[in-house]
């Protein structure tokens, strides 16, 4: 970010709380990394770092009843979207306090207390799903929205472009967020992608399509609030391609020979969340002390986490056939 | 004279030299997958090194497009291809069942035998790796159940070679189903013939020989069969252990042999039981054998869940050794 104050800025209300939750996504991730490499846990983890901005970005202009449907690489989402520490901890760790009873995994997080309503593992399969959620708000006529998340490797599949269609054609309250970090697993977005920017893509389904810088939380703040504003009052879908980088490959263990050295170094060196508080500093919304303490609490909110999920039982036997119906049919 | 070194490798190598062979023989050949073409040669690198050998025309790395992918190999197959598709879970078939079920497998008839689809697609699958409800699945149900689908399930490296490369040369679309956690397991490496070698599809193969039940599987479950058969031998029930290998077409006549010699039958696979093969199988065994028969036939699968994440109950969804030694039990009240 440049060092210099930005007119466009949100309040000083809203860039703290965007801090706040890129810094509680950074120190989550941060644990899962050293737990899985120090060989204390053993899962597959999609690490998000990297790509924090923009759960933030959208997740402070939403209420805590408007949807999000996000992916297997989900853990900001969940977290942007105010899914309890404890639980999605416990849910990562197959524990029976997990969010899901630890049936679900890191890969189907849902918590619908805190609006998130959907994560999948099916790419793409989200999207028409967020559709559903958009026709019952305005079928109910609340004004209540959707966030969709996904993978530019995503946009290559057939829901994405059924479900963008469908939602234009419908109005539905739906922003369809592209978190596009430049790799579909281990293949470049150039070499499966036909156009420059997915974004593109909005026009021949008749909504607004907008490319913006991901790991620039002021402008994704500025881009999803208006997506979101012209949801909420009945103007339909918006498709925003965020442009970030993964910073760990695909999942954790991924050895990235398919990523170039250099670009991924560069990324990293331009970590956007260091340079988010250097730029808070530098512009006086915050001092040190501040950011500090906010540091430090999200750290005891980490531990807190950790230990509870870690000292969770399994979940109990007698759970392996509730939740397949409402009644238990073997 | 020189002797040489038996070749033992793991099932992902056997695999990937059934590919290679099979892409040798005919230039009809060719591969279509996402991230399939190097550097990284397949999620699972089962492809590793091919797409090098025989370039990216012919080893085509794909956007993240089931349909397309399946789509593309039908069309190229009825155009005189021979695609082997790589669906790289097996539960992501779900996005193009409409490419197999009402194409693939169809075609051939429809067209009243004037255009054929002889193409295969691979995929991996199983449960017991902590990947969850969408990751985990065995599905060849479905195919068994279209009609015009043929379907195999190696559970050991030479099969799993043997298999595909007739699979791949086979005049109908094939659904080659590859237990994953058998990929680069060591202990699941065996010895596989070199160059051309080809296994028959419809032909099983009685791994243990026994005389008191028949426990008849395929894939990764034939290895949970043959433990449950050392156990039982500890207890003097001789069980004869059936690896099908392919299960459209089966190998009807050696089954049928086997549970007229034994009397009892137990099918297991690790696919939901709930209108698994095994069911198939059972009633056929039923149907021809109702008076030969000392118990009825019992099956052992996958409980009739979702495949659950924490790995107690992920354990409790899959067959094991101890279910099969109680289905056997069952046989002989
Ligand atoms: C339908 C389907 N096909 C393939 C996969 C395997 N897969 C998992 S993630 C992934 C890459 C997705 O890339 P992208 O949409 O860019 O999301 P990212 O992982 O980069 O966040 C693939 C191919 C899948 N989960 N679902
Ligand atoms: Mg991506």
């Amino acid at each position: 970010m440049a060092t210099t104050n930005r007119p466009d800025a949100p309040d000083r209300d809203a860039l703290l709380r965007m801090f706040e939750i890129q810094q509680k996504i950074k120190t989550a991730d941060e644990r899962f990394r050293a737990m899985l490499t120090s060989g204390q846990v053993q899962l597959i983890y999609y690490s998000p770092r990297g790509q924090e901005c923009i759960s933030a970005g959208y997740a402070v202009h939403l209420r805590p009843d408007d949807y999000v449907v996000t992916i297997y690489r989900g853990l900001h989402d969940h977290i942007a979207k105010g899914v309890p520490m404890r639980e999605l901890w416990a849910e990562f760790l197959g524990r029976g306090t997990g969010t899901c009873k630890g049936k679900g995994g890191p890969m189907h997080v849902t918590h619908p207390k805190s609006g998130l309503m959907v994560t999948t593992g099916i790419v793409g399969a989200g999207i028409p799903i967020a559709n559903g959620f958009g026709l019952a708000s305005k079928l109910s006529g609340t004004d209540q929205v959707t966030v969709v998340n996904f993978g530019d490797g995503a946009s290559n599949i057939g829901a994405f472009h059924e479900g963008l269609n469908m939602a234009a054609v419908w109005k539905l309250p739906v922003i369809f967020v592209c978190q596009n970090n430049l790799y579909g697993e281990h293949t470049p977005m150039a070499m499966s992608t036909g156009v420059e920017y997915i974004s593109e893509r909005a026009a021949s389904y008749g909504m607004p399509g907008v490319t913006v810088n991901g790991n620039d939380p002021v402008a994704m703040w500025k881009v999803a609030g208006e997506a979101i504003e012209r949801a909420r009052a009945g103007e339909g879908p918006t498709l925003i391609e965020a442009r970030t980088y993964r910073f760990w490959g695909h999942l954790m263990g991924d050895a990235m020979e398919y990523m170039p050295k250099e670009e991924r170094k560069a990324a990293m060196a331009a970590d956007p969340l260091p340079a988010f508080r250097a730029w808070l500093l530098d512009n006086g919304h915050a001092n040190e002390a501040q950011l500090a303490e906010i540091e430090d609490q999200i750290k005891a909110l980490v531990d807190d986490a950790v230990d509870f999920a870690m000292n969770s039982p399994e979940p109990s036997m007698d759970e392996l056939y509730t939740d397949v119906y409402e009644e238990i049919i073997k | 004279m020189t002797t040489t070194e038996p070749r033992i490798m793991p099932m992902g190598m056997a695999i990937n030299e059934a590919m290679d062979v099979a892409m040798g023989l005919d230039e009809k050949v060719f591969l279509l997958g996402e991230d399939i073409a190097e550097p990284s040669g397949g999620v699972y690198k089962i492809t590793k090194g091919l797409s090098t050998k025989y370039g990216t025309d012919r080893v085509r790395k794909t956007p993240i497009s089931e349909a397309a992918i399946i789509g593309a190999a039908v069309g190229a197959a009825i155009a005189g291809y021979k695609p082997v598709a790589e669906i790289m879970i097996m539960d992501f078939i779900g996005v193009c069942l409409d490419q197999i079920t009402n194409h693939a497998a169809k075609i051939r008839y429809m067209s009243g035998g004037q255009t054929t689809v002889p193409m295969v697609i691979r995929t991996s699958a199983g449960a017991g790796r902590g990947f969850g409800a969408q990751h985990s699945e065995l599905l060849e149900a479905f195919a068994v159940h279209s009609p015009g689908m043929k379907v195999a399930i190696p559970s050991n490296p030479a099969d799993a070679k043997g298999l595909l490369i007739s699979s791949i040369f086979d005049a109908d679309p094939v659904l080659f189903v590859e237990p994953m956690l058998m990929y680069w397991d060591p202990t699941y490496a065996g010895e596989v013939p070199a160059g051309d070698y080809r296994v028959p599809l419809g032909k099983a193969n009685t791994v243990v020989e026994g005389k008191d039940v028949s426990l008849i599987s395929y894939g990764r479950q034939v290895h949970t069969c043959k433990k449950a058969a050392e156990e039982l031998a500890a207890e003097g029930i001789s069980a004869e252990v059936i690896d099908l290998r392919s299960i459209v077409p089966y190998d009807e006549a050696a089954v049928m042999a086997s549970v007229t010699k034994t009397k009892r039958a137990v099918v297991v696979h690790e696919a939901v039981t709930r209108c698994g093969f095994g069911a198939e199988l059972s009633s056929r065994i039923h149907e021809e054998l109702f008076g030969t028969l000392a118990a009825p036939v019992q099956r052992v699968g996958g409980k009739n869940i979702p495949i659950p994440y924490a790995s107690n109950l992920e354990k409790a969804f899959l067959p094991q050794v101890a279910d099969v030694v109680a289905a056997v039990k069952r046989t002989n009240k």
